[in-house]
């Protein structure tokens, strides 16, 4: 503990145990971004509504501008730069990207439903993306890669 | 802890307390408890004739929980309206009780299906039913140092299980008004958020509906809404809009199911 007002946390992040002195309150949004260099993760409003920041906490899609550092002691914590690139073919010949500022997020989410084919019985592609505003898009480019994606898993399953 | 500093401020999730963080100075002076490391709060217990969530239950659980889908559909439905994938993954049942929003989602559902808050503290455990709660906005009964453990309803046998929230749009948006009913033997609940400082029963509506007083418009809804509710003219919406537009769902919801709805 290098003062009063910070702890360390140790959590494994993409993969690899890490720790990190941080105040304790500190937004992970902030943690990745300046203690840990990791900048793939964005910060557009900063309150739960945008989901540019969106990383996995222990396997789910969560708002990293949301979350207190403290709270992933333990945890696994992913990031967009744990995402390979092949998953992202789909998603760049559908027009899901423009400016790219919401294309962090929308690929962890897309990744994640992608990851759990199961929850198509249950939930429109479109429902488990509302999490994910895109300014450029209008949503038919994210949606269109999505699905593509999708297909192809499915046709070679 | 909360016993010895009464100041302390719990986190479950988070999406409440953590919102406006940045600029938020005087949030910033303030003392948190973790709650996230009492693993033991997130945890769905199924006995004979109740249902308990862990305090630390999220959204996510429940939407999951395929039991709860065949007994408890409302939880589900609530669930999936709020906000999104990466709220649910991380909003708790109680703390959308705790931060007692007017136009919160989770607990019209919970109030309907009569619900009771389980709290605990250095002097014991205490019980309380959701609908006698809240005494004004945000005003609630319980004490800084109780923690919510758990939520608890009673199983039963429901005919009639509806909730709608009006919003402006779909996902990611503050309700505008928000109903949850649910009927069984033990008779009506209609429960209405974002039309009062609290989210509250509507007891004159269920009277109405025991006693099965004809209704043949929306208008004939308009008196029993009037004792019940007390919605304020805000941004979102004016009152009248708001006790009309309750009328008006409570009717179309209804009629085909309630008898004396016409
Ligand atoms: C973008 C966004 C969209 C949202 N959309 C919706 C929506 O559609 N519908 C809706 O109802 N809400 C919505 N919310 C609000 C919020 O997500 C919910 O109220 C959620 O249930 C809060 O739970 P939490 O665990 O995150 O609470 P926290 O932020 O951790 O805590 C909330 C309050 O409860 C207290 N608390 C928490 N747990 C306990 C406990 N066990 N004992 C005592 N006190 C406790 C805290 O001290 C705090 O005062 C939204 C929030 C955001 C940021
Ligand atoms: S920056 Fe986190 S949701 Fe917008
Ligand atoms: S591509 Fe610009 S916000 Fe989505």
């Amino acid at each position: 503990m290098s003062d009063v007002n910070t702890m360390q946390i140790e959590f494994t992040l993409n993969g690899t145990p890490t720790k990190v002195d941080v105040a304790p309150m500190d937004r992970l949004l902030d943690t990745l971004r300046y203690a840990l260099g990791l900048t793939g993760s964005k910060e557009g409003c900063g309150e739960g509504e945008c989901g540019a920041c969106t990383v996995y906490l222990d396997g789910v899609p969560v708002n990293a501008c949301l979350v207190p550092t403290f709270q992933v002691r333990g945890c696994h914590v992913e990031t967009i730069e744990s995402i390979p690139h092949e998953s992202l073919d789909a998603m760049l010949t559908s027009g899901a990207t423009q400016c790219g500022a919401c294309t962090p997020g929308v690929v962890m989410t897309a990744c994640w439903l992608n990851r759990h084919p199961e929850l198509s019985k249950t939930h429109s592609v479109r429902e488990l993306m509302a999490g994910n505003l895109c300014r450029c898009t209008g949503y038919d480019g994210i949606i269109d890669g999505i699905e593509c994606e999708q297909r192809t898993k499915s046709s070679t399953l | 802890m909360l016993a010895g500093d009464s100041s302390l401020i719990p986190i479950a999730g988070a999406t409440d307390v953590l919102v406006h963080w940045p600029g938020n100075l005087e949030a910033k002076t303030r003392s948190y408890l973790d709650l996230s490391g009492l693993g033991e709060l997130r945890s769905m217990q199924w006995a004979d004739d109740t249902f308990t969530i862990g305090a630390l239950t999220t959204y996510w659980d429940v939407i999951c929980n395929e039991q709860c889908a065949q007994a408890f559909p409302l939880l589900i439905n609530a669930a999936r309206q709020v906000g999104s994938v990466q709220i649910q993954s991380r909003g708790t049942w109680a703390g959308n009780i705790i931060n007692a929003s007017p136009a919160a989602d989770g607990v019209p559902v919970l109030m309907a299906y009569d619900a009771t808050v389980v709290m605990q503290s250095c002097e014991g455990i205490e019980e309380i039913p959701l609908d006698e709660f809240y005494f004004g906005y945000k005003q609630m009964r319980r004490r800084t140092d109780q923690l919510v453990v758990a939520i608890r309803m009673p199983r039963r046998a429901h005919d009639v299980e509806i909730f709608e929230k009006v919003g402006a749009r779909r996902a990611q948006a503050i309700s505008k008004i928000g109903l949850a009913i649910t009927h069984s033997q033990d008779g009506w609940r209609i429960v209405a958020s974002a039309v009062a400082p609290t989210i509250l029963r509507c007891k004159a509506i269920e009277t109405l509906l025991e006693e099965g007083s004809p209704v043949r418009s929306p208008d004939d809804l308009m008196a029993a809404i009037a004792k019940d509710v007390s919605p304020i003219d805000d941004i979102r919406s004016s009152r009248l809009y708001r006790e009309r537009v309750l009328a008006r769902i409570l009717y179309h919801d209804l009629k085909g199911i309630v008898p004396s709805f016409v």
